[in-house]
């Protein structure tokens, strides 16, 4: 995620200049005793999580030996999701004050912040917080920060920690720079303790020496499965695919696999799932006009989650984006996963005719009752309806499909195939030789293949198609199932994804 | 005098033959928007549907400005020089349509605009519509869509969601109600605009009689709206609708600006913020046009 850990964050301090406590990470107990036995004396042991209560669950302990760290390294990396285990000397404290730069959506300006009575429960003593605005445009000087620095009861040497704390902020893009405790040692020095730099998510592509591999904001470390839909949305920047699995809230109730279009449509729709007592296995925004096969995707990782026992898509209704892209989308995956868990589905906004006949087509002839629903029908409604839907529904919750679909397959024999954006189309001629409609052709949205000897093939260069001539429509497929002769199927591989699902069925 | 935008405003397209912008460009015409310029660096001299392009704002001013809007369609990373583009140049509006701009530009932007006495719309906004007059931006998708899913009536809204906010106008619709104008401000934490700022605009639109909002967790915008609602600023009855009620704490919910963090910007503490101030907060988004309806 776009929070920096506490090693990364100071190691940025020092590289700006202000103290931090030496230490090093380790990655075994055994690293974590060395870098103990390096330091020589009492050292700090912390693990390296998201956490604000470290002290209070155990992962900040002070410790007197190589030995004991180790243990105590030990202990952590079995309780908590640690990957790394930070070991440092151990300061003597005289003082602690707080110092921060955080964004201020009022004013639409960073603000720094500052109080002279630091340390845990911050938050609780926000009175004794002094603020000033800070101007992007202008350059703060050296008798500002001293000013100010005075102003909050700090000492006069914190003034130059500000200063360069806000250059730091300022040079990583980071929408939250804190230093607390920042410490004055009982030998004098001014000193860094804790530290929490959040870099902005947006900004994460100008910033590859932070090894970012996840750019959301969450409360909990990002699941494998994040990690996959993470690296499907930054490989393709075609419209947006958020994702994230929540952490589970009521046991009791009903784990539906969400699916938003639209971030307001799908915080109301979350809303009105858990006031039908519903609960959503992960939060899901696709939008800003995604193609068809990135919202494939999204549906395939989705139902990659077991126990689900319901599907719900649910966006505003008044989706500008072609609903039926989206309806396209979902029938393949459904098709290719055989669901067997109740879906309902609010496909509203331009298109949504469109979009409801190709689903009540699949859904005719689908194992699992499908719902379609328009504009027309209020959010609250399709949850009524899903919610009867899953308690009807006696079938055992939902199992990933461990079947090759989604993977990169071998070109099938005799197929004529051309490469897209992000997959692959095969058409098997031998089978579209004795297809009647060439319903393929017609469907082709951007318009991009023709008869040759009454077979399709591309109407334009190959490596045009691949370039994104192609926008990988889904519609030639959905048209061959329903009119041709199933000659067409369309690969949209998704690294990682079938490994995880095998690796979490013999689990669950 | 409708809110922002209306027929006679003169509006340049920022970005106008990028795929996005002709295609919005389009739609801003066919809807009644004076579209009169168009800017694409090296691509001067074209034109898209008959509007000249040039190859930058103060070309186009030179040629054919004035101007009272630039709209941008140029994507999140480019999208800061086109911005500052344009406030050099003096546009008294700006409507940022770009999403995923990085915080700094957006910073950037903010204080230059402020600076220069211009204001900002967005980033991440779908813009701003007045029914059946004039569209800045991509709100109501297409003219046929727009011209069938808003109507022209009292209710003025304000939406943190681009497709909550036509959800919302749609409703007012259908029950016969209809709004002044549908002003998307962005999903962003770091906006130009914020909603506080467009429900003065409609406290001022005789047009207006209602504030409808469509907003939710993250930021303080709807405790700022309830702010000057006591303050006695805006004395014109206020409806919300705030979505992320079963929102978890720190989590970012897709919308950069959808965050609970430090306690602040709760649905608890918003409802409470605009209740407290004499306004209605409705529980489910079908309620939203019968609480309006109260009011008229």
């Amino acid at each position: 995620m776009a929070r920096l850990t506490e090693f990364q964050s100071k190691e940025l301090l020092r590289s700006s200049g202000i103290l931090t406590p030496k230490g090093a990470v380790g990655a075994t107990p055994e690293a974590c005793g060395e870098i103990a036995a390096q330091l020589g004396g009492t050292v700090v042991v912390k693990a390296q999580i998201g956490a604000t209560n470290r002290a209070e669950i155990g992962a900040v302990r002070v410790v007197s030996s190589a030995r004991e760290a180790a243990t105590a390294a030990r202990e952590m990396f079995e309780a908590t999701e640690a990957a790394q285990i930070l070991v440092e000397e151990r300061i003597k404290v005289a003082a602690e004050y707080y110092v921060g730069i955080v964004m201020d959506d009022r004013e639409r300006c960073p603000v720094l912040l500052a109080s002279a009575s630091g340390g845990s429960g911050i938050e609780q003593r926000e009175s004794t917080i002094h603020r000033i605005s800070l101007d992007v445009l202008a350059d703060v000087s050296p008798k500002q920060f001293l000013a100010f620095t005075i102003a909050a009861g700090l000492p006069e040497d914190a003034s130059l920690v500000l200063e360069r704390l806000w250059r730091l902020a300022r040079r990583s893009d980071a929408r939250s720079a804190e230093i607390n405790p920042l410490a004055r040692s009982e030998n004098g020095q001014l000193i860094a303790l804790d530290c929490r730099i959040s870099i902005d998510d947006y900004s994460v592509f100008r910033h590859p020496e932070f090894g970012i591999d996840f750019a959301r904001e969450t409360a909990a470390p990002p699941t494998e499965l994040d990690h996959i839909a993470w690296k499907l949305e930054s490989d393709d920047y075609r419209g947006t695919f958020f994702f994230l699995q929540l952490p589970r809230q009521h046991e009791g109730w009903p784990l539906i696999g969400f699916h938003g279009c639209g971030g307001g449509g799908a915080i109301a729709a979350l809303d009105a799932l858990s006031r039908a007592e519903l609960e959503a296995a992960d939060f899901v925004d696709t939008s800003g006009n995604p193609p068809a096969s990135k919202v494939y995707r999204a549906t395939r990782i989705i139902l990659s989650q077991p126990g689900i026992t319901g599907y719900f898509l649910c966006g505003s209704g008044m989706a500008s984006q072609d609903q039926a892209d989206l309806a396209r989308a979902l029938v393949k995956a459904f098709r290719e996963e055989n669901l067997e868990i109740p879906a309902v589905l609010r496909l509203g906004g331009n298109g949504e005719d469109r979009a409801a006949i190709i689903m009540q087509r699949y859904a005719a002839g689908a194992g699992a009752a499908i719902e379609t629903y328009q504009k027309e029908h209020s959010t609250e409604f399709c949850v009524s309806r899903l919610r009867h839907l899953v308690e009807a529904n006696k079938q055992t919750p939902h199992r990933p499909n461990l079947g090759s679909a989604g993977e990169m397959r071998a070109q099938p024999p005799a197929a004529y195939s051309f490469e897209t954006r992000t997959g692959q189309i095969h058409y098997e001629h031998a089978l579209c030789k004795l297809c009647e409609s060439k319903a393929c052709i017609a469907a082709c949205q951007p318009d991009i293949l023709k008869l040759v000897d009454d077979l399709p093939v591309l109407a334009i260069s190959a490596a045009d198609a691949k370039r994104g001539r192609c926008t990988e429509c889904l519609a030639c497929e959905e048209e061959c199932w329903n009119q041709g002769n199933h000659g067409a199927t369309i690969d949209f591989p998704i690294a990682g994804l079938l490994a995880y699902r095998k690796e979490h069925a013999s689990s669950s | 005098m409708p809110v922002l935008v209306d027929p006679s405003k003169r509006v340049l397209v920022q970005g106008i033959t990028g795929r996005e912008g002709r295609l919005r460009t389009r739609y801003m015409l066919d809807y009644g928007t004076r579209v009169v310029a168009g800017c694409a660096p090296e691509r001067g001299g074209q034109e898209v549907f008959g509007v000249p392009v040039f190859a930058d704002v103060a070309t186009a001013l030179q040629a054919a400005g004035p101007f009272d809007i630039s709209v941008i369609f140029v994507p999140g990373p480019a999208a800061k020089s086109a911005a500052m583009e344009a406030i050099d140049s003096g546009i008294p509006l700006i409507v940022l349509i770009a999403d995923r701009m990085p915080l700094y530009d957006v910073l950037e932007i903010c204080a230059a605009a402020k600076r220069a006495g211009i204001s900002v719309l967005g980033p991440n906004t779908a813009g701003v519509v007045v029914p059946d007059q004039a569209v800045v931006g991509l709100v109501g998708g297409s003219a046929k869509s727009a011209r069938g899913w808003l109507h022209p009536g009292p209710a003025g809204v304000i939406s943190r969601s681009g497709g909550m906010g036509v959800a919302a106008a749609y409703e007012l619709g259908r029950c016969g109600i209809g709004v002044s104008a549908l002003v998307h401000v962005g999903g962003d934490a770091i906006i130009g605009m914020r909603m506080h700022e467009i429900a003065c605009l409609f406290q001022n639109d005789p047009d207006t009689r209602v504030i409808a909002l469509v907003g939710e967790i993250g930021t303080s915008q709807e405790e700022q709206v309830a702010e000057l609602m006591k303050a006695g600023k805006i004395t014109k009855p206020v409806v919300a609708h705030i979505g992320g009620r079963s929102a978890q704490s720190g989590i970012r919910y897709s919308h950069a600006g959808a965050i609970v963090e430090r306690g602040l910007g709760t649905y608890a503490g918003k409802k409470q913020a605009i209740e407290s101030a004499g306004g209605v907060v409705v529980g489910t988004f079908p309620e939203f046009s019968k609480a309006v309806q109260r009011f008229l």
